[in-house]
C-alpha cells in the first residue's frame, strides 16, 4: 500500500464531530484499542479522534497509558518484545496502520517524533538535521542546505545556530538540544508530530521556548503532546484527553477540561488533588 | 581544647584498626608479589632476549635475526680457533677453505639465522584469524542483542558462548584439526589456523561487541527510526559507528592473547621449518590459503622443548620471545591509541 499517496489525498479524512467547536477534520481516528505489553493490558478501549492541525495533549498520572497510546500512533512499541494491539484500529486518513500492508518505515516519516529526553545524534548539527533526508537518498548539497536553514528556522533555532552548523549538536544546551531534535523531525516534513514530554527534562526559560515554538508549528503539523505538566497542557493545547489507568476518561476541547470537567476523576487530576 | 576532646583524638588500638593494619598490608603485598613476578618475566625476556636481538655496533640491532630464517648453527674448530657459523655461511666458507671440509664441527639446528618465517606467518594468522573473528562476531552480536527476541533461547546461546571461553585451547586445537584439517581436507594450512584461531576469540569480540552495542544509548536508535530509518540503516549509521571503538580495543586485545597460543596453531597451521615463503612458490591464489606457516609460538615451543638446549639455543629462545613480547605489546597499545582517537570523535 501506498501510504504516501493515500496520506496526501484530501479526499479521504472526512470526520464525525465529537465534541463541541470548532471542529476540524479528523486526522487519526483511534477506534476502540486494545493494547498488551505481554499479558498486562495497557490500554482499555481507546476511543479518540485526533484533529488535523490542532495539538492534542495527553495527560494523566505516570503509568496512565499515555506514552504508550503516543507510541502506538507511529509504531515505536513495535520496537519492544511482546507488544500489540489486540483490539480495535488506528487509523490515519483512514488507513489501518496495523494493516500488515502497511509500510511502518513510510508511517514513520509521516508520524515524526521528538522523545522526552532530546537525542541529538553525537554528530554536527548540519548531520543530524539532514539524517532523515539522507535515508531517502537526498544528497544534493543546496538541496540539503535549504532544508537545514528552513528546518532551524522552523524550530527557531536558526539564529542560535547559524555560524556553528558543522559543530556537534551535542555542544548545545538542553532546550537548543530538544528544539534540534523538532528542528530533525520537520525536516522530513511529516503531517503528524508526536511529542512525548518534550520539556520534562527542561528548565522554565527553555521550556518556554519549546512552547512558543509548538504554537507556531500547529499552523502546519498536527500535534500531539504528552505531558505531565497540566500548565502546559492548558497553555498550548487545543483539545485534551485525559488518561487514568490505561483507560481515557475524558475527550474534549482544552479548555473545557480545565474550567468544566464533565468527569469527577479529570476534576479531581486537574485541580491537583491526585497524581 | 577539653580533656574529652583530646581522649577522643588520641591514636587508640582496637579490634577495628589492626584489621585495618592488617588488611592494607596484605593488599600492599599482593600487590607486589604481582609485581616482581611481573618484572621478572619481563626482565628475564628483555634482558636476555635483547643480548640477541641488539647488537653492540652498529646499526646495533641484529638485522639477520628479522630478516633470515632459522639455520643449523656449526661449532667448529679452524687453525685453532673456535669458529660459530650459520649452514649456509659454513658451506661457503668450506668452499672457499678446502682444507676445511673435513673440519670436525658440532650442529646445533635452529640456533643460527633469524625468524623471519615465524613473524611473517603469526602476522599473518593474527591478520586472517581477526578478519575471520570481527566478521563473525560482529554480526552475530548484532544479530543477539539488535534483532533477536530476548528470551530464553538467546540467553542460552549467550550461556553457550561465554562456556565457549573457558575451553582449554588445546581443545580448539583439536577441534580444528578434527574439522579443518582432516573433516574438510584443508591439511595443515593458513585457513585452518585462521578458523581455529577465530573459533576461539569468537568469545571475547561477540562479548565485547554486545557490551559495546548496548552501551550505545536507545534515542539513537528510537530517534532514527522515528525518522524512518529501517534497522539497519539506523543500525549502520548510528549504532555500530559509535559502539566501534570498544569493539575494535576488546577484539584486538583478545586476538593478542590468541595470537601468542601455541596449542591450537600446532595441528592446524604451524610447521616446525618450512623453506618457502608464503608468497613463494605459489601456483594459483588458492595455494597461498592452504599452506601451512611457521609462528612464532610454536618456534618458541620447538626451540625451548624439541630440540637438544644447550648455550646456542638459548639465545633463539629468548631472541624469539622478546621479539613476540614486542609484537603483542604493540599490538595492544594500538588497539588502545586507537580506541582513545575513535572516543574522542564520537562523544556523547
Amino acid at each position: 500500500m501506498d501510504i504516501k499517496t493515500s496520506f496526501n489525498s484530501s479526499s479521504s479524512g472526512r470526520s464525525i464531530p465529537v465534541t463541541s467547536s470548532p471542529v476540524g477534520p479528523t486526522l487519526i481516528d483511534i477506534d476502540h484499542v486494545d493494547f498488551y505489553y505481554g499479558t498486562s493490558q495497557a490500554l482499555h478501549d481507546i476511543n479518540l479522534k485526533i484533529e488535523e492541525k490542532k495539538v492534542t495533549a495527553f495527560i494523566g498520572p505516570s503509568g496512565c497509558g499515555k506514552s504508550t497510546l503516543l507510541r502506538c500512533l507511529n509504531r515505536m512499541n513495535d520496537l519492544i518484545d511482546g507488544t500489540r494491539v489486540a483490539k480495535g484500529q488506528i487509523k490515519i486518513r483512514g488507513i489501518n496502520i496495523y494493516d500488515p500492508s502497511v509500510d511502518v518505515i513510510e508511517l514513520r516519516k509521516r508520524v515524526g517524533m521528538v522523545f522526552q529526553k532530546s537525542n541529538p545524534f553525537p554528530k554536527s548539527i548540519y548531520e543530524n538535521i539532514t539524517y532523515g533526508l539522507r535515508l531517502q537518498g537526498r544528497s544534493n548539497k543546496s538541496d540539503l542546505d535549504a532544508v537545514v536553514e528552513k528546518s532551524l528556522r522552523g524550530a527557531a533555532l536558526w539564529d542560535e545556530v547559524k555560524d556553528r552548523l558543522h559543530t556537534s549538536g551535542l555542544g548545545l544546551s538542553g532546550g537548543q538540544q530538544q528544539r534540534l531534535c523538532i528542528a530533525r523531525a520537520i525536516a522530513v516534513e511529516p503531517e503528524v508530530i508526536l511529542m512525548d514530554e518534550p520539556c520534562s527534562a527542561l528548565d522554565p526559560i527553555a521550556t518556554v521556548k519549546v512552547e512558543e515554538l509548538i504554537q507556531e508549528l500547529r499552523t502546519k503539523f498536527t500535534i500531539v503532546i504528552v505531558t505531565h505538566n497540566m500548565q502546559q497542557a492548558a497553555r498550548c493545547s487545543d483539545k485534551t484527553a485525559f488518561f487514568y489507568m490505561g483507560k481515557l476518561i475524558e475527550f474534549a476541547d482544552t479548555r473545557a477540561i480545565f474550567m468544566n470537567p464533565a468527569n469527577a476523576q479529570t476534576e479531581a487530576y486537574v485541580s491537583g488533588r491526585f497524581g | 581544647m577539653s580533656a574529652l576532646n583530646r581522649h577522643i583524638l588520641q591514636s587508640q588500638p582496637s579490634a577495628a584498626r589492626r584489621w585495618e593494619a592488617a588488611a592494607v598490608w596484605l593488599f600492599r603485598s599482593a600487590t607486589y608479589v604481582i609485581l616482581f613476578c611481573g618484572a621478572l618475566v619481563f626482565g628475564t625476556i628483555v634482558f636476555k632476549g635483547s643480548k640477541t636481538v641488539f647488537t653492540t655496533t652498529a646499526p646495533f640491532i641484529n638485522v639477520a635475526f628479522f630478516t633470515e630464517a632459522p639455520e643449523s648453527l656449526y661449532v667448529f674448530e679452524y687453525q685453532g680457533q673456535k669458529r660459530e657459523m650459520g649452514d649456509r655461511e659454513f658451506r661457503a666458507f668450506k668452499a672457499q677453505h678446502p682444507d676445511a671440509s673435513n673440519v670436525k664441527s658440532e650442529s646445533y639446528v635452529y640456533s643460527a639465522g633469524g625468524i623471519f618465517p615465524c613473524i611473517v606467518g603469526t602476522v599473518l594468522l593474527v591478520l586472517g584469524s581477526m578478519f575471520i573473528a570481527l566478521t563473525l562476531g560482529v554480526s552475530a552480536a548484532v544479530y543477539l542483542s539488535e534483532y533477536a527476541t530476548q528470551g530464553r533461547v538467546v540467553t542460552a546461546i549467550r550461556l553457550a558462548i561465554l562456556n565457549l571461553a573457558g575451553v582449554p585451547s588445546i581443545v580448539f586445537g583439536l577441534f580444528g584439526l578434527g574439522l579443518f584439517v582432516i573433516y574438510l581436507d584443508w591439511n595443515v594450512s593458513l585457513i585452518a589456523g585462521w578458523f581455529t584461531l577465530a573459533l576461539m576469540v569468537l568469545p571475547v569480540v561477540i562479548t565485547a561487541s554486545e557490551e559495546s552495542l548496548k552501551s550505545v544509548p536507545k534515542g539513537f536508535r528510537e530517534g532514527s527510526l522515528a525518522l524512518g530509518a529501517t534497522k539497519w540503516q539506523t543500525i549502520r549509521k548510528n549504532v555500530l559507528p559509535y559502539a566501534l571503538p570498544g569493539i575494535l580495543t576488546s577484539s584486538i586485545l583478545g586476538i593478542a592473547r590468541v595470537a601468542g597460543e601455541t596449542a591450537p596453531i600446532m595441528f592446524t597451521a604451524a610447521y616446525v621449518v618450512r623453506d618457502k615463503l608464503p608468497w613463494e612458490g605459489l601456483t594459483s591464489v588458492s595455494d597461498f590459503f592452504f599452506q601451512g606457516v611457521m609462528a612464532l609460538p610454536y618456534h618458541i615451543y620447538v626451540v625451548s622443548s624439541k630440540i637438544p638446549q644447550n648455550e646456542y639455543t638459548e639465545r633463539v629462545q629468548y631472541g624469539t620471545a622478546f621479539v613476540f613480547l614486542m609484537i603483542v605489546a604493540t599490538i595492544a597499545t594500538s588497539s588502545i591509541l586507537l580506541r582513545n582517537k575513535l572516543r574522542n570523535r564520537y562523544k556523547w
